[in-house]
């Protein structure tokens, strides 16, 4: 049903543009990478405190109002640079199963952030049980690992 | 001194054939390289963008340092093993890449960077722990860290592109130069 989008895709100009150049696809590669550097930090700076590592003396809103920014910033980039990287090879990404494991978690990921886990680490001390927090914080690493790690393996199957 | 010889013995080790030929060990190796940059590369932003006085202004360096320490240090023994084993899975190629070359490069100059910062501004860190932008020797080395470590993952990613591999030639003269490739006289041309 969707194959049709995809060909569309990977037909356009930019998607021809960044297959067929020797660069591109390094170039945006890399900024993604980067970027998951940032995202990393931000995501692990919040998870770890409501799970009571990391920054612990410091209050989780603090912490996660502080990490916010970056993890948003370093979210868009991943974000548009990831679907440079998707047009370019639309039709491999089509018959991949860790291409569609990677969208599947990275839609609940993303719903799952921007939802609970926000709620959950603006909502102050004492406000939700402790192992909520921590149950959060687990569920949050796992989607954001399957993101990763299932990205990563979309290389790999060629 | 050249290390080919060395890694061109290393090469036909056992073990090193056995990770390079494997179908999922290689890949598994590789994963956990890029996942753990979340964690130590992650972190490492966290605190040179501390350094800089961009964020968490309101955390003491001391606490960050503290907190973020073991972390870090995990990070980077995950980080430089699986790394090692990515190089001693191919090591010519590597030993031969411009891009391995620059990453290796960058690498010592990030420890050296460390290294003046612990010796230097970081021994009077009591003075400015609080301070939400730190003094200027402090700004200095996170702002030289973040650039030292964008070099690494660009760099370290490029690895895998075979642009500039020595088997692939005419390259050059500079490129061959740098990456230390053995070019038969004229004869291949």
């Amino acid at each position: 049903m969707l194959l049709p989008y995809f060909q569309w895709l990977s037909d356009t100009r930019v998607s021809q543009a960044i297959g067929q150049s020797s660069w591109a696809f390094a170039v945006v590669e890399s900024v993604h990478l980067l970027a998951l550097a940032v995202i990393g930090g931000a995501v692990l700076m919040v998870d770890l405190r409501l799970l009571g590592l990391g920054l612990r003396d410091q209050p989780i809103e603090r912490v996660a109002r502080d990490a916010f920014p970056w993890f948003v910033g370093s979210l868009i980039v991943m974000l548009i640079t990831g679907f440079g990287l998707f047009m370019s090879e639309a039709i491999k990404c089509y018959y991949s199963t860790p291409f569609w494991v990677k969208m599947g978690s990275l839609l609940l990921a993303m719903i799952f952030a921007f939802t609970v886990r926000r709620k959950v680490a603006l909502a102050g001390e004492g406000q939700v049980r402790p192992i909520w927090l921590k149950v959060v914080a687990v569920v949050s690493l796992v989607l954001w690992f399957a993101v990763g790690a299932s990205g990563r393996w979309i290389g790999f199957s060629a | 001194m050249s290390l080919l010889p060395f890694c061109e013995w290393l090469a036909v080790t056992p073990g090193s054939i056995a990770l390079h030929q494997s179908v999922y060990m290689y890949p598994l190796v590789e994963s956990a390289h890029v996942l753990t940059l979340c964690v130590f590369i992650g972190f490492a932003v966290i605190w040179d963008l501390r350094l800089l006085g961009v964020n968490f202004t309101n955390v003491p360096m001391t606490q960050l340092k503290r907190r973020l320490g073991p972390w870090m240090t995990g990070g980077f023994i995950v980080m430089v093993t699986t790394g090692a084993m990515l190089f001693y899975a191919i090591p010519v190629r590597s030993y031969q890449s411009i891009w391995f070359r620059m990453k290796a490069v960058a690498l010592v100059l990030a420890g050296l960077n460390a290294f003046v910062f612990h010796r230097t501004i970081d021994r009077r860190i009591e003075e400015w722990d609080t301070d939400p932008v730190p003094p200027h020797a402090a700004r200095l080395a996170g702002a030289g860290s973040l650039v030292l470590w964008t070099v690494i993952i660009v760099a370290g990613r490029m690895i895998a592109y075979n642009w500039f591999d020595c088997d692939k030639q005419p390259q050059a003269q500079i490129v061959n130069a740098l990456a230390g490739c053995v070019v038969p006289a004229e004869g291949l041309r």
